[in-house]
């Protein structure tokens, strides 16, 4: 719960004004400041995955080239999926979950703030884990699907595969706290008279994100712990000859694989919800449309992960299911596309550089569902599964989908989170430099893989008739990688700027517009109250102006906001103690490895302060 | 595990300021009732696995070279027992009665305590029978599904136990039942999951 | 270079996806792409390629009308900062069961066909088109090589697959470490290979040709380089392999290639190589000492502890590749480099360079003993 009206200590406010910058981020629980330290790390993520894929196309550029080791090339499209998924989409998205839900649902924070630090911690630290696997030389190989045996003990001996099995159960332990905070928080924290079908469909989008996290983060808890049984306490789960069996390890990864896949696109499908009705000054063709069709591809989405497995033969009938519910996904889908051009239709468009991305988000967005609909036809799966039209199908979904739709979200909230407007100019620049990068990039590989490149191979020869398509997508990876230059190059502007955003810069229709740039700490000074879908539109209509009047910043007497707490962060450093000693604990007998133990104690002794903590309200008005 | 560091935050909220809320639940039930139903998948998966691979270990002990059912019968009750025994104290704390409260809120903990102690001489009595963790797939899945349940009892039980301390030194009055009740819900749905692992794992018995 | 109406009907849709892509594809024919699954030369290849094709063609047509609508209303309903407030329009119930059902209705198109190939493809024809029975060969996956066997003749060879065009292949799979995919784009689809598990896929060659084909399931360090060919050959030649990798078994001494060794590739089988086998064996080793040299290296310098070089009544399970007829491979190192005398003495001596990780370490062979080997190699046609 976001406020208390216990009565602050002097001295205790006087104390936290006084603290420093560092410290001051590092035991923050406001909503706002998570939010950006998850777009900053993930930024950086991003960053490393992005440069592990230039590695990748620098060494695919020509056939039979020895630019980089096998082993090493391994690491990279190992390190390159399981960053560009689990530290860089879905904590982009977190960013918004954490900045834009309190302000959409007109919240002062989420319903556990010190919970949501700890995500932020957990997700920071796991991910540096993983990461720091590189400085040993030996980082994850076997792929971010992690198949089994070859992720087991026998055939990839050393720590490659422990960083990456422990590393993604860290990482779930924050999603799956996030999970539970922002369902809470969408459930139980809207403003008065939000209901749930008035709600934005970023709110919605988010609400069924977490769900899907929630169920199927699990499942692939179960995975990693067998098959980190199996890699560190000599299980056979995944062994053959002690009887397991390497199939259940690809069910249980896409049971949980495939809902992950929705996980990444639909909060992208909320932001471009947001986007479209305001720069077509309309409000969103077919809102209920647009609601149940996510719950269905949310639903859908826990039906058809077999369609990962056609190759490995579970027959006819099998095959048949999962291919037609894989179909079915295309309907729900289709019907967003088509209700966002709805929106468009006999609108009066603004083309902002937000509207830019999300309208090279739709049509990115159509290809890569299309080829998607293509590896449905199992027969068809055949030829392409685990070839390079496979690569070029998600990251269709991925970058044109997703990355393009985030990439719109921040030029979008840019002004609310930052108070300042990233330039126009450079923003279409990088628009047009990403869109040809991009199709450069990875059209090319539809013809590779169609024409025999499989995936994932760290070299190939010549003669094949690959060469071309593949020296096309190295131009336009780099070309990619100039225009990611050119958007930090428009964040370093902005930040040098002095020029202030307006409270409301595109005619916003959400509960976010309606307060400054950027928010106080306390969000509203006035706990909203919404009588409609795009509440903001309706007073602006009801008060028969085009803009509201720019908000006054309020002084937030009597608003009492939760305190800062160092727990979260000393709670995740235990967890992190915790995994990184199924490690460095092998000489010791398991379980009993001192830094395993020491981070046991160290999460109990933290939770227990944490539950004890005092109830540390400060007066926002120090 | 450390998810229930939600349901442990009872501080962000204070009884004394009924906030509003969306739902005519409080925050702390929601987000409770959130983490179980994500749990529930968890234990799904793990009784999935050991289903998959009953009668599937190339070598023994099997299951029913090493069951006594007896004791785990045993176990099996007291757990039972033990949530009515929750019911009883949630009664008392919202009531008011503490003498109620205290009495069958000792009464759960300790039953928590028995079922783990029962839990760790059955794996020390089975490990000295021949079966250790990784002796075939049958152990591992054995120990693995029962070993992450007999976590969550253990947690529970810590967790409760907290609770009753709190409760001797008079912190938990009735408007403050809540945090019982959490617990509770919490207590319950372990209790659930394991009546769905005795029969699985114990009645049938699966062997090669 | 003109292409042929049919190749244009294959790749119109694809190519209409984007302009450049066209441009490129307009210089290209089946011949440049060894490894296409756009130029099927198998039955099963075919089906699934007409299923495919189905699917590209709707696909094409969804992706150019919603594309034109979306470009038609960016360019329609552009408008001005200061225009009035477009109708406010919050959807359409008959638009949108349309838009419902019109996807529905396009998909049962793909979907009626895409059922009927799975059971098609499902089964394994119990006789060839040409009446005779289906040839079984066991395909055995290993890190980072393939083994074949026919055990109907007994045969056991490695990374090139002999099959007679018109006889349906009838393949069943294992692997011996962790997952590979066995994938033979022209002929067939893919299919994954299970440690505890046979899989199976089939498929009968068209046309009389060499196809490549790739481990396409990641398999560890060497993944890139797990390579294979499926020489489809006419019932004659491979009749004529058969009975070469007989004689395999039956050859004591060392058997020198009476052709040099710069002709030996696929134009071997045109240059009557029986006829080779019957010349007598110690008048052609007289031929090339190096050969009786090479020899004695193969069984000293460890080559025998792991590779057999009888295709037939060899030991059954061995480490390295079968040998048997290496001399007549149109690639070595699992499909990777072409088999010639400079390839292979590089190969033999720098195994680690070509292919780090495979388990052929190096055995500090001289310029001459590689030499010697490569001859005594190349006499194993």
């Amino acid at each position: 719960m976001a406020t208390t009206v216990l009565e602050p200590t002097m001295t205790r406010t006087a104390a936290l004004a006084k603290r420093s910058v560092l410290v001051d981020w590092l035991t923050t629980v406001d909503h706002k400041k998570i939010g950006i330290m998850y777009g900053a790390w993930a930024f950086f993520f991003f960053v490393i995955g992005g440069v592990e894929a230039l590695i990748i196309r620098a060494q695919l550029a020509r056939p039979e080239a020895t630019l980089v080791s096998p082993e090493f090339y391994n690491q990279l499209f190992t390190m390159h999926g399981t960053t560009m998924i689990f530290l860089a989409v879905m904590p982009l998205s977190a960013m918004f979950f954490n900045f834009m839900i309190p302000l959409l649902i007109g919240a002062r924070d989420v319903a556990f703030p010190r919970l949501n630090a700890m995500s932020l911690w957990v997700f920071v630290l796991g991910g540096l884990f993983l990461n720091a696997s590189f400085l040993f030389g030996t980082a994850p190989n076997g792929g971010w699907f992690g198949y089994a045996p070859l992720s087991g003990r026998q055939y990839s001996p050393g720590p490659h595969m422990d960083f990456w099995v422990l590393g993604l159960q860290i990482l779930g332990i924050a999603s799956l706290a996030a999970g539970v905070n922002f369902f809470t928080t969408i459930l139980n924290m809207r403003a008065r008279g939000m209901t749930l079908m008035r709600m934005p469909m970023f709110v919605w989008a988010t609400l069924i994100t977490q769900v899907l996290v929630l169920l199927s983060f699990p499942v692939i808890t179960v995975a990693l712990i067998l098959l980190m049984a199996d890699r560190l306490f000599g299980s056979g789960f995944f062994v053959t000859a002690m009887g397991g069996d390497p199939m259940l390890w690809q069910h249980l990864f896409w049971v949980f694989g495939h809902p992950e896949v929705y996980i990444l696109i639909l909060p992208a499908f909320g932001i471009i919800s947001e986007i479209l009705p305001v720069f077509s000054r309309k409000p969103l063709f077919g809102y209920s449309a647009m609601v149940f069709s996510s719950a269905f591809i949310a639903f859908l989405g826990f039906g058809v992960w077999s369609h990962h497995m056609f190759s490995t033969g579970m027959g006819p009938l099998a095959d048949s299911f999962f291919s037609l519910a894989t179909m079915l996904i295309a309907i729900p889908t289709g019907v967003k596309i088509f209700n966002w051009i709805g929106t468009l239709w006999g609108g009066s468009l603004q083309f902002k550089t937000p509207m830019y991305f999300a309208l090279g988000f739709i049509a990115m967005f159509i290809m890569g569902g299309l080829s998607g609909v293509m590896h449905s036809v199992a027969p068809a799966d055949l030829q392409q599964t685990d070839t390079y039209f496979v690569v070029a199908h998600f990251h269709y979904v991925l970058f044109g989908g997703s990355i393009l739709a985030l990439t719109a979200g921040a030029y979008y909230w840019w002004p609310k989170m930052f108070g300042k407007m990233l330039d126009e100019g450079l923003g279409k620049f990088h628009f047009w430099t990403t869109m040809i990068g991009f199709n450069l990039t990875f059209f090319p590989m539809h013809f590779a893989g169609l024409l025999g490149m499989p995936r994932r191979v760290y070299t190939y020869p010549s003669g094949l008739g690959f060469d071309l398509y593949n020296l096309m997508a190295t131009v336009g990876a780099f070309f990619l990688a100039f225009s990611i230059l050119v958007f930090m190059w428009n964040v370093i502007k902005t930040w040098r700027s002095s020029e202030r955003a307006p409270a409301d810069p595109w005619g916003g229709a959400t509960l976010e517009w309606t307060i400054p740039s950027p928010p106080q700490e306390w969000n509203f000074d006035d706990e909203p109250v919404v009588t409609e879908r795009d509440a903001v539109w309706g007073m602006k209509r009801a008060a028969g102006v085009r803009m509201l009047p720019e908000p006054v910043a309020g002084d937030g007497k009597g608003i009492h906001m939760p305190g800062p707490s160092w727990w979260p962060l000393v709670v995740s450093l235990g967890i992190l103690s915790f995994f990184v000693g199924f490690m460095f604990d092998k000489p010791w007998a398991f379980p009993f490895g001192p830094v395993t133990v020491f981070g046991l104690l160290l999460t109990t002794f933290a939770i227990f302060k944490w539950a004890y903590e005092a109830p540390d309200a400060h007066a926002t008005n120090h | 595990m450390t998810t229930t560091t939600a349901a442990l935050d009872h501080h962000d909220h204070d009884d004394a300021h009924a906030h509003h809320t969306s739902l005519p639940i409080d925050n702390r039930k929601l987000a409770i009732w959130t983490f179980i139903g994500s749990e529930c998948l968890f234990f799904a998966t793990l009784i999935s696995t050991y289903l998959v691979y009953a009668g599937q270990s190339v070598k023994g002990p099997f299951p029913t070279d090493i069951f006594s059912v007896g004791l785990v019968t045993a176990g099996t009750a007291v757990l039972l027992f033990s949530s009515f025994f929750v019911v009883m104290a949630l009664d008392g704390a919202q009531k008011g009665d503490r003498k109620k409260m205290l009495t069958w809120l000792s009464l759960t903990v300790l039953c928590g305590v028995f079922f783990a102690g029962m839990q760790v001489y059955e794996f020390w009595h089975f490990y000295h029978l021949g079966l250790g963790y990784s002796t075939n797939l049958f152990s591992a899945s054995f120990y693995t599904l029962t070993g992450f349940h007999g976590a969550h009892v253990a947690l529970g039980t810590l967790w409760l136990a907290t609770i009753l301390k709190d409760a001797i030194k008079g912190r938990v009055p009735p408007k403050k039942a809540l945090n019982l009740e959490i617990a509770a819900l919490y207590w319950h749905f372990v209790d659930v999951v394991w009546i769905i692992i005795f029969p699985v794992v114990y009645l049938m018995q699966m062997r090669s | 270079m003109a292409l042929p109406r049919a190749l244009w009907r294959r790749h119109l849709p694809l190519g209409l996806l984007a302009l450049f892509a066209v441009v490129v594809l307009a210089g290209c024919a089946g011949e440049n792409y060894p490894q296409s699954t756009l130029h099927p030369k198998g039955d099963f290849a075919e089906l699934v390629d007409a299923v495919f094709m189905k699917t590209v063609w709707w696909a094409t047509a969804i992706f150019i009308l919603v594309e034109a609508a979306l470009l038609y209303a960016i360019f329609k309903f552009r408008g001005k900062p200061d225009d009035p407030e477009p109708k406010q329009v919050h959807g359409s119930t008959v638009v949108e069961i349309i838009w419902t059902v019109i996807p529905a209705a396009v998909l049962a198109f793909v979907a009626v066909p895409t059922v009927q190939t799975i059971f098609k493809t499902a089964e394994i024809p119990a006789s060839s088109p040409d009446g005779q029975k289906p040839l079984t060969v066991e395909v055995i996956g290993h890190q980072w090589w393939w083994e074949f066997r026919y055990p109907e003749l007994g045969i056991i060879t490695a990374n090139e697959m002999h099959v007679p065009v018109g006889r349906t292949v009838d393949i069943r799979m294992k692997t011996v470490d962790v997952l590979h995919s066995f994938w033979i784009p022209q002929l067939a689809g893919k299919r994954d290979l299970f440690p505890n598990r046979e899989t199976r896929l089939w498929f009968t060659a068209k046309e009389a040709g060499e196809y490549p084909g790739a481990c396409a399931e990641f398999c560890g360090l060497q993944h890139g380089k797990m390579l294979f060919y499926v020489m489809a050959d006419t019932p004659a030649d491979f009749d004529a392999w058969v009975a070469r990798r007989m004689q395999d078994s039956v050859t004591v001494v060392p058997m020198a290639a009476a052709i040099p060794s710069d002709t030996v590739g696929p134009a071997a089988d045109a240059t009557g190589l029986m006829d080779t086998l019957t010349v007598s064996p110690m008048a052609q080793a007289a031929m090339d000492p190096r050969v009786a040299e090479g020899e004695k290296l193969f069984l000293t310098k460890a080559c025998a502890g792991c590779h057999s070089l009888k295709a037939v009544g060899g030991p059954p399970v061995m480490v390295g590749p079968n040998l048997g007829g290496i001399g007549a491979r149109r690639m070595i190192a699992a499909g990777w480099m072409r088999n010639t005398d400079e390839n292979l003495k590089h190969w033999l001596q720098n195994p680690q360079e070509v292919k780090e990780g495979v388990l052929m370490a190096g055995y500090t062979l001289s310029d001459a003993e590689a030499e010697a080997l490569v001859a005594y190699l190349r006499t194993k046609q």
